[in-house]
């Protein structure tokens, strides 16, 4: 059974539909460019989350120094920001430039991350959660973002703190106009200036304690990128402070206006687009651009899939399902009947219905008498019993000189093309939700190799899919793929829906190598069930 | 895809993203005001004037003798008018209304004005409690104002009442 992504109303694409599947289409073959170079575990278009926290630290880690050198007096601190920079370019002023181009950063990649989490869909049902934890930390990071700047004291701050106080004050918020405070070189004071490293330290920890949110509800989540994306990312934001070191304006002078300035668009756009528009105007398209993300995901959406069951009698509480379940909707819970053992719990709001968990348990093997295969945790749409009945009769109509099953899943590349007398395809929701042992009992139930294609690396979209089925395949990871079995007899392949030309071909070289392979390399005794039932 | 191609595209991608980020840190330029463009910026914070009435010697009469004041003070405050002139062509005129529930706080006002650099005749008045006609408060001045200079209209009765500074 192929599950159905398809829209409820079949015969109605809303305007919104069709510009996310293109925006999708759009960042998945940028994101596939970017595979060449980088491949998938270090491609930072598909880390993008992990790219933020990493900015996120390298912000944290200067900020923090800048915080202990500084003298953060109102008249004092434009002179100490620019000793640092002269002075202690090597250090201070490296320091500073990163912690300037970081926060760019982080603002480009949040901004990125969050069009890729819409364009691929991720914003509804069971990512709700992550989504709707996502938006006020785009309001933290520009709050603390701004502010920032303003610390230094310069002609940037100065008209940064206008133009924002002047926005603010179009808020029925304050008594007494708050942009009066920056009316004349004597308006603003110490205390003022107390209050502003406040809040520059005080929200990007808000901010922290909002993401430990945002990632609170999925497993083994992608905190940092990976090694050779965090060396170069760094490498790069230093390159950038080493040739391009962040520099302060002219020091603020409250009796003049600046004619010109070195605005950071990445962070201050909002004051242009107030001077071209209006606070009125920008107000309404900020609060009805957040309206917007909290409502998104209550627009029509592709139906929930349904979610994963447990069997009380077939779940002995081995915790493997706990392990794989990318979205940490699996509990352990004292087992109802058998004492001293557990039994898995689902959490139904978070299930994707991905059927990982069905493909990790140990009661999913196909090798067992019963007409009817139930397993500890199994997913209604394709269930395991359904799966080794597809998988028999599928094998039964094989023939031609190699016979070949391809397992694949339904967001990678499209493998019903493959389907022919000698090759047969069966997909599933995730590669991952096979139990490996299928692999086995599709080679001793007459197939000469199977292919399992998934996603690309870091592709998978329930996050983990196609990390487990390798290490399932490779013997890192329970439930493993025996031993006994040959691995020249499988292929595992990483495809997206792109890639369906690659899928073509990989299954020939895969099949002429099979063809070429001695018979007697396999050491895997036939297994048919229903003749070992009888025997 | 050879290992050194990799690399290479690595590089370029990555040295795409530090241009990137370097060139939106500070570029393009914004000019927020034309180069020979000066502010004028009109604030004022101001608790308006009480329109007191003054009892009539009857409802002084019919009071309790020590609650016997002469003038009878709401807790509101009154608005404040305020008028502004450049050569002799009204700029900008309002009625500032008293914050608070009870109408009991300050008035403010908060206005810029962009303009020309050059020199004008600026006058100011204001009137801080309607229960009097005219203003009370009037200050006219010759003013020049340089490029990027901004003169601020403020009111401090401490310092003599409405004040132009530059
Ligand atoms: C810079 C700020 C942000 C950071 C550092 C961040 C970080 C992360 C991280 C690390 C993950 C986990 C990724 C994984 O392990 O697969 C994640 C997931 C997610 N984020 Fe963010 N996030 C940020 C802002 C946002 C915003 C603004 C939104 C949208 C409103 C958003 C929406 C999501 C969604 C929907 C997921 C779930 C992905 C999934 O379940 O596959 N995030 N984020
Ligand atoms: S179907 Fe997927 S999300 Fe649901 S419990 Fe199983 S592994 Fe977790
Ligand atoms: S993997 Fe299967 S047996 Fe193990 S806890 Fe989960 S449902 Fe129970």
């Amino acid at each position: 059974m192929v599950i159905c992504h398809c829209y409820t109303d079949a015969s109605h694409v809303s305007f919104h539909a069709s510009l996310r599947s293109a925006a999708q289409m759009l960042f998945q073959r940028i994101e596939e460019f970017f595979d060449r170079f980088f491949g998938g575990s270090s491609n930072p278009l598909r880390h993008l989350g992990a790219m933020g926290l990493y900015f996120l630290w390298i912000i944290v880690g200067t900020g923090l120094y800048l915080y202990s050198v500084l003298d953060t007096s109102i008249n004092g601190v434009y002179n100490s920001i620019g000793h640092l920079t002269r002075e202690q370019w090597y250090l201070g002023g490296v320091l500073r430039s990163l912690h300037r181009y970081a926060s760019d950063a982080f603002i480009l990649v949040m901004a990125l991350h969050l069009v890729r989490e819409w364009a691929y869909g991720r914003y509804y049902g069971f990512r709700f959660y992550s989504w709707v934890t996502g938006v006020p930390i785009l309001w933290l990071s520009y709050v603390s973002g701004i502010s920032g700047y303003w610390i230094v004291w310069d002609r940037l701050a100065q008209f940064s703190a206008i133009a924002s106080t002047e926005l603010l004050d179009w808020l029925p918020i304050f008594s007494e106009p708050a942009a009066r405070n920056f009316l004349t070189p004597d308006s603003i004071s110490d205390r003022f200036f107390t209050m502003l490293v406040f809040i520059h330290l005080g929200i990007p920890l808000m901010l922290i304690l909002g993401l430990w949110a945002h990632v609170h509800r999925i497993s083994r989540v992608d905190y940092l990128p990976s090694r050779q994306m965090m060396l170069g990312t760094l490498a790069t934001l230093l390159a950038l402070a080493l040739i391009k070191p962040a520099l302060s304006d002219a020091p603020a002078d409250l009796a003049m206006v600046s004619t010109q300035l070195r605005l950071d668009w990445f962070l201050l756009f909002i004051h242009p687009l107030t001077d071209v528009t209006s606070p009125a105007m920008v107000w309404s398209m900020l609060i009805a651009a957040t309206a917007l993300l909290f409502i998104l995901p209550f627009l029509p959406h592709p139906k929930a899939e349904p979610v994963a069951l447990v069997d009380q009698a077939n779940c002995n509480g081995c915790s493997r399902c706990l392990a794989d379940c990318p979205f940490a909707a699996i509990t352990m819970a004292p087992h109802p009947s058998r004492p001293g053992y557990k039994i898995a719990i689902v959490a139904a709001d978070l299930c994707a219905g991905c059927g990982i968990c069905a493909g990790s348990c140990p009661s999913s093997t196909p090798f067992r008498s019963q007409e009817r295969l139930v397993t500890g945790i199994d997913m209604p749409q394709l269930s395991v019993n359904d799966l080794r009945q597809q998988l028999e009769a599928k094998l039964s109509r094989l023939g031609g000189r190699s016979r070949i099953v391809v397992f694949g899943c339904s967001h990678g590349a499209k493998i019903n093309a493959l389907s022919s007398t000698d090759t047969a395809v069966i997909s599933l929701a995730c590669t991952a939700a096979l139990p490996p042992a299928f692999v086995e009992y599709a080679l001793r139930g007459g197939a000469d190799g199977v292919m399992l294609a998934s996603c690309r690396s870091g592709g998978c979209h329930y996050r983990l899919g196609e990390r487990w089925t390798d290490e399932r395949l490779n013997g890192r990871r329970e439930p493993r793929l025996r031993s006994k079995v040959p691995l020249s007899r499988v292929h595992h392949l990483f495809a997206s829906d792109n890639d369906n030309k690659l899928l073509a071909e990989a299954l020939k070289t895969f099949r002429n190598r099979i063809e070429n392979q001695q018979a007697d390399d396999d050491p895997l005794p036939p297994y048919f069930r229903r003749n070992s039932y009888h025997a | 895809m050879p290992k050194a191609v990799a690399i290479v595209g690595q590089i370029v991608l990555y040295g795409a993203f530090a241009a990137f980020i370097g060139y939106f840190a500070t570029y393009p330029r914004y000019r927020p005001i034309p180069d020979d463009a000066a502010l004028i910026k009109l604030s004022m914070s101001h608790l308006g004037g009480r329109e007191c009435r003054k009892r009539t010697p009857e409802e002084l009469e019919n009071m309790p003798r020590n609650m016997r004041a002469p003038l009878d003070c709401p807790r509101h405050r009154s608005d404040i008018k305020l008028e502004v002139d450049l050569d002799g062509q009204p700029l900008f005129s309002t009625i500032m209304q008293p914050t608070g529930l009870s109408k009991d706080g300050v008035s403010t006002v908060y206005k810029r004005f962009q303009l020309k650099a050059g020199s004008y005749r600026l006058s100011v008045r204001m009137n801080d409690n309607l229960i009097n006609p005219g203003y009370n408060h009037v200050k006219e001045e010759q003013i020049t104002l340089k490029p990027a200079q901004v003169l601020v209209i403020d009111f401090n009765p401490d310092k003599g009442g409405l004040f132009f500074r530059q």
